[in-house]
């Protein structure tokens, strides 16, 4: 938390679905290695907002983006920029987990190595195994890798999604309600690995659950109907919100 | 947790449901009549008889297809007695002096144009389909694809017609000539070359195919869900590396599809007799020498067919016929069926 | 970073690749119809339509008598062909879970694909050799062609009329088979009109079974226990003749064939699509 430096400088960022206007003006700046919670009702461009990060949003036909999003100091949205590449830098975990089914375990995991062009054999099982220990899967399914990736229980497929994320070496990891098909030891277990990646990831994580981000997050941002309304350390936030609609929020009065 | 089926199985809740979703209510009701046979009385009579007389109409469908096997065995029993398994490794076909016939080379011949049309016509339709699931935009791909199923609406005797006065002389030229001054060592390119025969039946047959392969191979792209390309986009695959993933996942619809077009391929008939030569050999000299398919010695000499054992013969072609497309027709639609039950499986979970 | 070089090289490649394979399929489409209507068109003039076939030799002849057997052909098809498939996909359509209904449809999907040469055959065996060579064993192996399509278009048409409708009219008081007969019917019959007549073209066009059941015939009609002259066996008879006057003759068939096809296919699309919006 002493370390100020910053690993997004989202300026002006807008976004439309068409002619749908989803993310208004937002301007924010995500900290390193620390965990950001970005929470708000339905429908307020939490979601959104991440998918720019990677520029993921604009995949969807008819998606537009306007504005600066400086990642390691560098605008991802200037005209030389090759997405591909930005997307490589970054690990997104989906709401639901989307192992690949018709590969086993060990090949979700080295899914993204071997796109890298990687195929020695020792570095991706070294690779592998430090993934999954990573995603606290290992010891789980360390007998069991050519088992195929949709054959795990809801929970440790996301886990393995978490593998499969961070086998790449990404600077950041942006999860998007990563929990929400889970039960709740599932969640736990996943909040427990958030907290750990933040030592050495910069974390973003969509939430639609509140105590889930006081739990697991440093700064938290409040969306509400594509606006960002505030933003600020996490325990200032929750305890003493500067928004009314922040606190309304918070308290459950809404969404 | 509570659905339409648990409620159509309670007969006793008529109409007790709650109005959460008329939608829902109505299918409920509609079951209630038609699946449940504790029907009120009035409407059993009149809905028991119409139900029974659609149900005669469907099964026709049953009807048509034993009556055809049956009366294809009973049309070829002369053959069939006389020739009996040796029909099917037979390499003589001698209506004239020895009234001695075979299907060997006729099966073989089917089946090497079919696997011709396969080598050339798969990659192709995969291609389309790649390209009109994966690397197009929604509207272009509508619009295309409209094209390439015109393709199919054209009947087989035109794609003759075309074959023998543009095609042929047009490989003839631009193809197998240079190819054979290339390659004229090797003996698949050797010989004479009018322009028609094997390969230009086999390219015929793969122009054929190409719009219910990539049809079928789309719908099973398409079938793919979305969170799968997404997880490949995130760790910074290529739109190429996505599309592998999709295929990979699409593979028993895609093998389905392949199936369907072989299925296409063993019975065309008129398109195939017009360019392919109709020369009754075991194997041809080359790939641009003549021969003759299952399909092709029927329409052309059926109506030629002057005595009882040489129609009984064709009917015996007709047969062998029957059976390898039923059981590949059969094969493809269990794989094409399953596979898309499959992937919508896995979608849900 | 070179690796990612030829990463990109080989996407850019693989999706030219697939554009290629679409100009591939795409050629020949546009080479049948551009020659089919540039030779074709040449042929067609009054005498071409009102002509019948000109025997070995003779010069001209038309294609009129070819023109009244694809139609009677195709319209005594359908008088079998369209009622049973349209009972059949109303079967299949409102009594969709009941056991035999699976096999049919499976069944019916299978014999879609089938050569058609075997539907002749097994139209020769039951027909011909009662009544000969004629319309009617023709007209039959095309009915049984078209039965599978028109019984799947009729029971997708009717699948999409909401259950509300049914429901509203059995509240009402209707008896079940009626509210099927005239009101869901009714609600279906844009989609069972071109799921008809993309039937009709299909048969239209076949000329198998027209070939083992009726074979080449050069007069008007003569009767339903004799053959017909057939637009498609003329393209056939005539494409493989030495004759040049034929060969015209052929192409100036395919047009007429390609035109009354295309434009079925065409109007049904055209159709169809305006339920999207």
């Amino acid at each position: 938390m002493t370390h100020m430096s910053y690993k997004f400088e989202i300026e002006n960022l807008n976004a439309w679905f068409g002619s749908k206007h989803v993310l208004n003006n937002i301007s924010i700046k995500i900290r390193e290695k620390a965990v950001t919670a970005v929470i708000g009702p339905s429908g307020c461009g939490k979601t959104t907002l991440i998918r720019c990060l990677n520029r993921m949003h604009e995949i969807v036909p008819n998606a537009r983006v306007s504005g600066k999003v400086l990642f390691n100091g560098i605008d991802i949205y200037n005209e030389d920029a090759d997405p591909v590449q930005i997307r490589r830098k970054m690990g997104m975990v989906f709401q639901k987990p989307n192992p690949f089914p018709m590969m086993s375990i060990y090949d979700n995991v080295a899914a993204g190595l071997k796109l890298n062009g990687i195929r020695d054999k020792k570095r991706l099982d070294e690779v592998v195994e430090r993934s999954l220990k990573m995603a606290i899967l290992w010891d789980e399914v360390k007998d069991d890798m050519d088992k195929s990736g949709a054959s795990l229980s809801g929970g440790q497929q996301q886990r393995l999604c978490i593998a499969r994320a961070l086998a790449v070496e990404p600077e950041v990891m942006l999860m998007d309600e990563p929990c929400s098909a889970l039960d709740p030891i599932a969640t736990a277990k996943i909040e427990t690995l958030i907290r750990m990646l933040a030592e050495d990831y910069t974390v973003v994580i969509v939430t639609h659950n509140m105590q889930q981000a006081a739990r697991v997050s440093d700064f938290t941002a409040f969306l509400y109907l594509g606006e960002l309304i505030e933003y600020g350390s996490t325990k200032d936030l929750f305890e003493n919100p500067k928004n009314e609609l922040t606190e309304k929020y918070i308290t459950g009065q809404f969404g | 947790m509570e659905n339409n089926y648990t409620r159509a199985k309670e007969p006793r809740n008529q109409g007790q449901t709650t109005m959460k979703n008329p939608q829902k209510l109505s299918i409920f009701v509609y079951n209630l009549n038609v699946r449940i046979r504790k029907v009120p009385k009035k409407f059993s009579k009149g809905d028991n008889l119409f139900k029974l007389l659609t149900a005669v109409a469907a099964s026709s469908i049953f009807i048509i297809l034993g009556l055809t096997v049956y009366e294809l065995i009973i049309g070829s029993r002369l053959s069939i007695q006389r020739f009996g398994i040796e029909f099917l490794v037979g390499t003589k076909w001698d209506p004239a002096i020895s009234q001695v016939f075979g299907a060997l080379p006729l099966i073989l011949g089917t089946l090497v144009t079919s696997a011709i049309a396969l080598l050339i016509g798969v990659p192709i339709s995969l291609g389309i389909g790649l390209a009109l699931s994966e690397f197009s935009p929604k509207r272009f791909g509508f619009a295309v694809s409209f094209l390439v199923e015109l393709l199919a609406a054209i009947p087989s005797v035109i794609y003759g017609l075309w074959g023998i006065f543009t095609l042929i002389p047009f490989l003839r030229n631009n193809v197998y000539l240079p190819l054979q001054a290339m390659f004229g060592f090797i003996s698949l390119f050797s010989g004479p070359i009018y322009g028609g025969g094997v390969l230009t039946a086999g390219i015929v047959l793969a122009i054929m195919i190409i719009p219910t392969v990539s049809a079928v191979s789309r719908d099973a792209f398409s079938a793919v869900p979305n969170t799968q390309r997404e997880a490949m986009i995130s760790l910074g695959a290529t739109k190429w590396e996505t599309a592998k993933i999709v295929i990979s996942y699409a593979r028993t619809g895609v093998i389905g599809a392949i199936i369907l077009g072989l299925g296409r391929a063993v019975g065309e008939t008129m398109a195939v007799t017009m360019v392919i030569g109709n020369k009754f050999q075991l194997l041809p000299a080359s790939l641009f020498d003549a021969w003759y398919t299952m399909a092709a010695i029927i329409a052309n000499e059926f109506t030629e067919a002057t005595y009882d054992l040489y129609v009984n013969a064709l009917i015996e072609v007709g047969l062998v016929l029957f059976f390898i497309a039923l059981i590949i027709n059969i094969l493809a639609r269990l794989i094409v069926w399953r596979s898309l039950r499959l992937v919508r499986g896995i979608a849900r979970e | 970073m070179a690796h990612y070089t030829v990463r990109k090289i080989v996407d850019r490649s693989m999706r030219i690749l697939a554009y290629f394979a679409l100009i591939a399929a795409l050629i020949p489409l546009f080479s049948i119809l551009g020659e089919v209507i540039l030779k074709g068109a040449s042929s067609i003039n009054i005498d071409f339509l009102t002509q019948p076939s000109p025997t070995v030799g003779e010069a001209g002849g038309g294609v009129a008598n070819a023109i009244q057997g694809t139609l009677i052909t195709v319209g005594l098809a359908s008088l079998i062909g369209v009622p049973l498939g349209l009972v059949s996909g109303i079967f299949l359509s409102e009594y969709s879970e009941a056991k035999i209904s699976s096999p049919i449809r499976f069944f019916n999907d299978v014999l879609s694909g089938f050569p058609s040469i075997v539907v002749g055959i097994f139209s020769y065996a039951l027909i011909v050799r009662a009544i000969g060579f004629s319309v009617t064993a023709a007209a039959f192996a095309l009915a049984i062609i078209m039965t599978p399509i028109v019984t799947r278009t009729t029971e997708e048409a009717m699948k999409l009329v909401p259950a509300t409708v049914r429901e509203a009219a059995i509240a009402l008081g209707v008896p079940l088979w009626r509210t099927i007969v005239s009101v869901v019917l009714s609600g279906a019959k844009k989609g069972i009109a071109t799921g008809i007549l993309l039937a009709l073209a299909r048969i239209a066009g076949e000329s198998a079974p027209v070939l083992v059941t009726m074979g080449y015939w050069r007069w008007w009609f003569a009767g339903l226990n004799q053959p017909a002259a057939n637009l498609t066996l003329n393209i056939y008879i005539f494409a493989i003749s030495p004759f040049e006057n034929w060969q015209a003759l052929a192409w100036g068939s395919a047009l007429v064939l390609v035109m009354f096809i295309l434009g079925i296919n065409i109007i049904v699309r055209a159709a169809t699509r305006e339920k999207y919006k």
